[in-house]
């Protein structure tokens, strides 16, 4: 599981560590539903990482659990070696969908988390600017949501969650809701700016070609109980380029990746038919 | 197009999401002749039955004998217009005044929710009409008991819009501000004050309409003045063409309110037909 690759920065500290974690969800009635079981995981700086995996195995309470929204039931998530309790601001939080605020400007909704933290708005316009011409978005600072596609949506929540300089971004399946198109553009947008800024980042998706393209490592979960099944090294160059989906190292982990998740869901089929049975 | 964009949208000012077909745009005339065509077919008839059955004035005066009425009494109408318009108008921002208030403490904590929460629902079941005999019995007569029933029906509908919109935070920003450390205040501010506004304006409008209906009932109970009033005293002295124009400018006043809140709303929020 050591990544091979040094320079360049990464491979050297690890910034985000799973020792452990497990999740149970107890509620009333239905008993104790463990949602992720013994997470080990190491990211380093500057460590691109998708998360991928059916979905209900657990991918975006990971997500969660780093960004100290939810606590584990059991085991420790560390930020540069300290245990998370609470929520932290050096995480850049992307969501399913963008849930931008129809009454302020697209500017106004990157400086949002600016405001929030009570820092002085107005240092803040011109980086909010920058991060906005870096996604395409030049010369809609003053547009409203409703005037913006998904797809632009998306680009600005993207601009919001790195306005305020997060050393780690945590994004949860923020492509999901997008054409293919769309899709594969603003992922590269997404990987020019985290080339540029190094930026720890933690990716849930459910797509098997956009977690290979995108990541430094992808990790595949398995379901019910969410686990890791494996760790995969992406050996491509960077940067990446849309010609890679053709290359046989792409192919070959796509393909490697597939297998682990059919392997996860027949088993957890398998284990649903047994517990059935014995009932 | 300077900016490629995959996605393929529209520049601002362009936008592709909003050019569905908004209704009544412009001199579009099939929208126009259609109601104004309805309205004068329904006065024609409206006359005709007058004359053909040869109804008694009293029992349903002809719409041409509500418009003299209308026209002869201009004056004393708007006079009564006015008293009854100030009623509502008072009765309303008082019922905001109290309202929002009282929708942010429920939303501050469930055991305050629980406990506000029974006496909202007991006091909307309330029948206001019922009530106002006692307010005249506790106050007496003037305009301040029928300002406390315009206020007390057009209560509730804000409070509890108000309520509702103010847990229409979306989740996802509750985590922002959980994320960042962001103060209860500074959230609210921010985020779910803004959030609970069209909710907030679609019970203004419920309420400025239901708060004419109260100002009325408080006129009916006592009083000598307002189109309530007015109504009551031509309807004794069969004086049914001044009544229905009395009517008349009820139902104007009513609308003229509503015009208000929702052009206040379409100034206050903007965003909220668009998105």
């Amino acid at each position: 599981m050591l990544p091979l690759r040094l320079g360049e920065g990464r491979g050297e500290v690890v910034v985000i560590e799973l020792d452990a974690v497990s999740m149970v969800y107890r509620s009333r009635g239905k008993g104790a539903v463990t949602a992720l079981d013994d997470l080990h995981l190491r990211i380093e700086a500057g460590e691109f990482v998708t998360l991928v995996g059916p979905s209900g195995c657990g991918k975006s309470t990971v997500l969660k659990l780093v960004s100290g929204l939810l606590e584990a039931t059991s085991g420790q998530i560390r930020i540069h070696g300290q245990p998370v309790r609470g929520p932290r601001r050096e995480m850049g939080f992307v969501f399913q969908t963008p849930v931008l605020l129809p009454w302020r400007t697209v500017r106004e909704n990157v400086l949002l988390p600016i405001e929030m933290l009570g820092r002085p708005v107005r240092e803040h316009v011109a980086r909010a600017d920058e991060l906005l011409a870096q996604v395409g978005l030049d010369g809609f600072q003053t547009a409203h949501s409703w005037e913006l596609s998904g797809g632009m949506q998306q680009r600005v929540g993207i601009c919001r969650a790195l306005i305020h300089d997060p050393e780690i971004l945590l994004m949860d399946e923020p492509f999901a809701a997008l054409d293919a198109m769309t899709r594969e553009t603003i992922g590269f947008e997404l990987l020019r700016i985290w080339e540029e800024r190094r930026k720890t980042v933690l990716f849930v998706t459910h797509s098997i070609p956009e977690a290979v393209l995108l990541a430094d490592r992808v990790v595949v979960m398995s379901p019910r109980p969410g686990r890791i099944a494996s760790v995969i090294p992406i050996d491509l160059p960077r940067p990446r380029t849309v010609e890679m989906e053709y290359d046989e190292r792409f192919k070959e982990a796509a393909l490697e990746i597939r297998a682990l998740i059919d392997h996860g869901s027949t088993s957890a089929r398998t284990s649903a038919t047994a517990a059935g049975g014995r009932a | 197009m300077t900016a490629p964009d995959a996605s393929g949208v529209g520049r601002p000012g362009h936008p592709e999401t909003a050019d569905a077909p908004l209704p009544g745009r412009g001199l579009d005339l099939g929208t126009w002749i259609a109601p104004v065509v309805s309205v004068i077919l329904i006065l024609a008839l409206w006359q005709a039955t007058v004359l053909v059955f040869r109804l008694p004035r009293f029992v349903l005066p002809p719409p041409l004998d509500v418009l003299t009425a209308l026209v002869n009494n201009l004056p004393i109408l708007l006079r009564d217009t006015w008293i009854t318009g100030r009623e509502t108008v008072a009765g309303f921002f008082l019922s905001i005044l109290v309202a929002v208030p009282l929708a942010i403490l429920i939303n501050l904590s469930a055991p305050l929710r629980n406990g506000i929460y029974p006496f909202l629902l007991l006091g909307q079941s309330v029948p206001k009409q019922a009530i106002a005999p006692l307010l005249l019995l506790w106050i007496g007569y003037g305009e301040v008991p029928r300002v406390i029933l315009a206020f007390l029906t057009a209560f509730f509908p804000i409070v509890v819009n108000t309520a509702i919109g103010l847990q229409m935070t979306p989740p996802e920003m509750q985590d922002l501000g959980r994320l960042l450390s962001a103060s209860r205040r500074r959230v609210f501010f921010k985020v779910t004050f803004p959030s609970a506004m069209p909710y907030f304006f679609a019970g203004l409008k419920v309420a400025i309409s239901l708060a004419v209906i109260g100002a009325v009932i408080g006129e009916f109970i006592g009083g000598d003045t307002g189109l309530g009033q007015r109504i009551l005293v031509a309807s004794g002295n069969q004086r049914t063409d001044l009544a229905f124009a009395a009517i008349l400018m009820l139902s104007l006043l009513g609308i003229l309110l509503f015009t208000l809140v929702a052009l206040a709303e379409k100034i206050l929020c903007p965003w909220y037909d668009k998105s």
